[in-house]
Formats: C-alpha cells, structure tokens, sequence
C-alpha cells in the first residue's frame, strides 16, 4: 500500500477537509489526561500524547446508548410497543488511536458479530468509523503490546497508520477506506523511496523499547477447572476493591446492562456498560449470587481475558497490553503479573519448595 | 440485519394463578402481528425474554409446547421488579416476547430413547412444555417409557395440576407426583422429597435412558447421588440452568459458567458437560 507524506504544515488544512465529510474525533487535553473526543469544526487532535486515560472503546460503543422508544400512554396506538431510535451512522474517523486500541475492535468484534446474532448497534457503528493508527514512537513503561498480539507500529484493525517522521508526518494507506480518507484530506503527495525503510527502522526502536512482557503461550493448555481453583485467587483478589476502573478503562471489555428509563409517558431502552466487578451484575432475583465475592469476580475478568477467551476463540487473549488497568487500579493489581501466574500455573507443584 | 433486542409485541391474553400461595401465575400471550408466531419457532427447553415495556426484562422458560398453536405460555414467579409488576397486570394489556433464546433439551438424542423426567417446585415450565410435546400423538412413539418424577411442598403449590391429573389417568405415561408434606387426607399420590421418591421410582440406569432434573439447587443436590447410585452416566443427566441475563443472546457477558453462556450455549447442559466447568450458577 502507499505511502504519503504530509507536511506539517498541511497538517490543520487537511483536518478541515476531512471534517467536511466525515465526523472526527481525537484526542484532545483535559486538565491531566487526554482523552478522545468529538472535534468541532476547526478543532485540531492533540498528539502530544503517550495514550489516553480511557480507551477510544466508546466511539463506537458508546457508554450509555437508547435502542428503542416507547410511549406508555393508552391514547398513542402503538403504547407500550418498542421503537427503534434515530441512529446516526454517517462516516466517521478516529484520527491519533494507537495501534493497541485499534486492535483491540477486531477482539470486540468477535463477541458482537457472531453467525448466530448480530448486535447491529456496533456493528454498524464500527463499519461507519475510518481508523486513523497514530505509530508509538515512545512506548510507556507498562505497555506489553508486542506479546499482547499487537504493537506499537502494529496494523491490525488500522486503516491508515500514522507515523511522525520527525520534520513530517508519513501516513500508510492500510486499506481502501483509509485511502479514501487521504484523499478526502488531499494528503496525497506520495513519500519518497525511503519512507518505508524510515518506517521500519523507526518500528525497530519502539518495539526495543518494550520491556515489559507476557507469556501467553501455556494458557490453552491448562484445564479450565484448574485454573479456576488454583491457590493465588486469594491474593491476587485480597487488595481489590471492586471499583471497576480496569473494566471501565480496558479496550476489549464490552460487558453491558439493557434498563429501560421512564420520563412521564414515555421512555427509552437502552444499553449501558456494565462490569464484572460489580456484585449487581450477576445477582439472581432470589438473592442468590454465584459470583457473590470479590475473588470470584476478579477471577471472572482475568479468566475471562485470558483463559476463557482463549479456548472460545483460539486466537489469542482478550487483551492488547495497553496497559491501562496497571496504570490506573488504586492498588496496583498487574494483568502482567496474573497472566504469568496462570501460564505458568501447575496444580501438581506443591506451593513451597521441598528442600 | 435483524436486531436480536426488538422484542415481538403481544397482548395478554390469560393469565391463570397457578400456586396457592398465589406467587405463580401463568401468562398466555397472542402476537399482535400475525407473522412473528412463525418467528418465533422454538422447541421444548428453549426461553425467552419477556419484556415489560417501561420496566425491563426477564428471562422464563417457555412453558407452552411447540405443539401448541395459537399462543406462547410463560408460567413466572413473583420475584423482582419486573416479574412483580407482571403479577399486577391485567388480560389485554400490551408487552413484548423476545425469542425463543438458547439450545433446547437434545430432543435428537432422546428420540427413540426412555425419558426420566425429575422436577421440583416451579421448575416444572419446561418440563411441562417437553411432556406436553412427548405426548402429542405425532411425537409419542419416538420415545420409548416416559416417567415423570414432580415434587411441590405442598398439593397446592404443584403447576398445572388439572394436565398432571389427566397424565396420571393416562398408560403411556408413569407419573410420580409428590410433596413433601400434605395437609390434604384426601391426598392419594406420593409423599416425600424428590430423591428419596427417585431412588424408588426412577428405572434403572442403561444406555438407552436419559434423566432431565429440574429444580431448585437443594433438590439437585441430593438428586445427584440417587441418580449415581441407580447407574445413571453423567453424560446422561440432562439439566437446566437459570442464571442473571440481560441480552439473551450471550453479549452481555453475566451469565457465563466458563466459557460457555447459559443464555447461548446452555441453558441445557450434561452434568458432564458441567463437570468441566466452574460451577457459578
């Protein structure tokens, strides 16, 4: 595929164009954290940035979104019958994501388009959006993407990747949605001979400078049942407190809650995100809970991204070492750490060394 | 692209207290568009979430059999919000049916086979829906003996008790009924808890019978060593869970026992099947 180059200084007029057809969103600086978001006419992206504070999940799958409508008035024919509601799924563009969190869709996808159902809310969503990969130059110290099936210059789920080249930009055209939106931007002068090398050599850098790593690679292997009653639960689960943050913040969680929300005669159904960590969540209506402790449920979510993941899907772990969850839990709880504990987790191995 | 969360409108069209304690009511609702019964095409072990518009959804097992035309039937226990302002609603009234949702018990493997059916308490819709389609004339000669042990607490908290009167009058089904204590003395059916009138009643284990056990946790519990006890092999025992659900149709990410969900991969399951899995239900 192509390679551009951008000047710099075609940068902002490019932007413009681009918001002509498409709607755009960046990330942009809050009072500590970037975070992405929608962009006015005019407003430029920040990429002065090593990641956001929340993942870009909620541009396609946004936190709280109405499906349906209704009205609960016996004078409306249609009381009390379910409506779709107006959606809008005209193209949009993420321009600045990282090559993680664009990876991270095509995992989310897995669980929303299934042959059996589709969620058409994301689905659509998703094939509406245009992915404009910004390439990390500069990893942070907790990023693990290289063996978290993915990396700092990785393609997957990307249709255009960015590149700062320094005194340019080098924008590669992955697919031909992202070629579209290069020329929506009349970014189209192609780059020199060199780019590519530049590129790779550049890619090499980052991917040196990751230090932290997961071993993934026994997980398929261990017995469900196994895995689930090992010994470290108790101290990996000891310091959590349910808040939830790592959910919140993750990239490939997806879990949600469906509510209905009255307003007088009328009301919306729709999804909200939801969390494992929360004892609401999977509460039976006689009291019963069969996750009714914190260890279940931080078991639950690690076992879900790496074990339970793995044998439904057989391609990987539901995680592509963003890093979020270590960055932000408020008792330094490490998916880095969990996941070494069960790839390397042997029942027969007796807990203290024989000496 | 078909939207699996618009639910199919209905109307009430009966509602029947089934319990003495009046906490079990029966809904029998009619589709509104004429077209969406044949969409709604499902068989026996199958749910659906019943959708009460302006409070939510809830997921109940079908209790009508395929067999049965017309109209779908839900038998619900009072319970939470919803299940609670369903009990408070009158015949007419406008709701919707989201369905039919998850596997089914493995009728393809139970055909030409004995069935054993072991129920307790309000866990009985299900089983209600598979007796009823077992029987119909066109299907009752693909299984071979069908026995059906159902216990309740008392007489009058048993479902469906006039269709367990006509069962019991009929020779190509063995009921077992029971309760754990009657204040009836006109009561002339068994009295004692669920295992112990299985360990007497329950044919002897072999490769061409299958148990289906239903009902609350207690009950299984102490099922589960009379049916080893009798031989019965785990891939043999058939149940069914029920666990917290919202989207039906394994997205939403609660219902899951491993890496199956009760709501898309279940709720039917082998003990088997179960054995390999943790047991969060």
């Amino acid at each position: 595929m192509k390679v551009m180059k951008i000047d710099k200084n075609d940068w902002a007029g490019g932007i413009g164009k681009i918001q002509s057809s498409y709607r755009l969103y960046g990330p942009v600086k809050g009072d500590a954290f970037h975070d992405f978001k929608a962009l006015e006419k005019g407003e430029l992206p920040d990429l002065n940035f090593l990641n956001t504070r929340i993942s870009p999940k909620s541009v396609v799958y946004p936190q709280s979104e109405i499906m349906f409508e209704y009205s609960l008035d016996e004078k409306n024919p249609d009381h009390h019958i379910m409506k779709d509601a107006a959606k809008d799924y005209s193209p949009k563009a993420i321009l600045g994501i990282r090559p993680c969190d664009a990876a991270s869709f095509l995992l989310v996808k897995r669980n929303f388009d299934t042959t059996e159902y589709k969620d058409p809310y994301w689905i659509r969503s998703y094939e509406a959006t245009t992915f404009i990969g910004y390439a990390c130059n500069n990893p942070c110290s907790t990023c693990f993407c290289t063996t978290a099936g993915s990396g700092p210059f990785n393609e997957d789920g990307l249709d255009i990747l960015l590149t700062d080249a320094g005194d340019c930009w080098y924008a590669k055209a992955i697919t031909e949605k992202g070629e579209k939106l290069l020329n929506a931007a009349g970014w189209n002068t192609i780059a020199a001979g060199g780019s590519l090398k530049k590129i790779a050599s550049l890619k090499k850098e980052a991917e040196a400078k990751i230090s932290s790593l997961v071993s993934t690679d026994q997980l398929n292997n261990k017995k469900t049942t196994e895995l689930y009653e090992a010994p470290f639960w108790e101290d990996v689960s000891f310091a959590c407190i349910n808040c939830g943050t790592c959910t919140f913040l993750c990239p490939t969680c997806w879990c949600f809650d469906i509510q209905d929300e009255n307003s007088g005669c009328s009301g919306v159904r729709m999804k909200n995100w939801d969390s494992c960590m929360f004892p609401l969540f999977t509460i039976h209506g006689t009291g019963h809970n069969p996750r009714g402790t914190k260890l279940h449920r931080v078991r639950q979510r690690f076992m879900h991204k790496l074990k339970y993941y793995v044998d439904k899907y057989e391609n990987g772990i539901q995680c592509v070492g963003c890093g979020r969850c270590i960055r932000s839990c408020p008792v330094n709880i490490d998916i880095r750490r969990v996941c070494d504990m069960m790839n390397s987790y042997d029942p027969e191995a007796c807990a203290c060394p024989v000496k | 692209m078909q939207n699996p969360y618009m639910p199919y409108p209905v109307r009430i069209d009966e509602i029947i207290t089934e319990t003495e304690d009046r906490n079990l009511k029966t809904f029998k609702f009619v589709f509104l568009n004429p077209g969406d019964e044949d969409k709604f095409s499902y068989r026996a072990g199958q749910f659906a979430e019943l959708s009460v518009t302006g409070k939510g959804e809830i997921p109940i097992g079908i209790a009508s059999s395929p067999t049965e035309k017309g109209f779908v039937k839900f038998t619900v226990n009072k319970v939470g919000l919803v299940s609670s302002y369903l009990h408070s609603m009158k015949v007419g009234e406008i709701m919707g049916i989201r369905g039919p949702l998850g596997n089914s018990y493995p009728w393809d493997t139970l055909e030409g086979k004995n069935v054993v059916i072991i129920g307790g308490g309000f866990a009985f819709t299900t089983l209600r829906s598979s007796i009823v389609s077992m029987l119909d004339p066109a299907n009752r000669k693909k299984f071979k003996d069908i026995n059906v042990i159902y216990g309740a607490r008392t007489p009058g908290m048993l479902l469906y008790r006039d269709e367990l009167a006509t069962w019991e009058r009929r020779d190509d089904i063995k009921m077992h009924i029971t309760v754990d204590a009657a204040n009836d003395p006109d009561w002339k059916y068994n009295v004692g808890f669920v295992p112990a009138i299985t360990e007497k009643k329950a044919p002897k284990a072999d490769a061409d019978t299958y148990a289906i056990i239903c009902g609350p946790p207690v009950m299984i519990k102490f099922t589960q060593p009379v049916l080893d006890k009798l031989g019965y092999g785990h891939d043999h025992i058939i149940m069914s869970l029920e666990n917290r659900m919202k989207c039906g149709i394994g997205m939403c990410g609660r219902c899951n026992i491993g890496k199956e969900f009760v709501c898309k991969d279940g709720p039917v399951f082998t003990l088997a099947q179960l054995n390999a899995t943790p047991r969060e239900y």
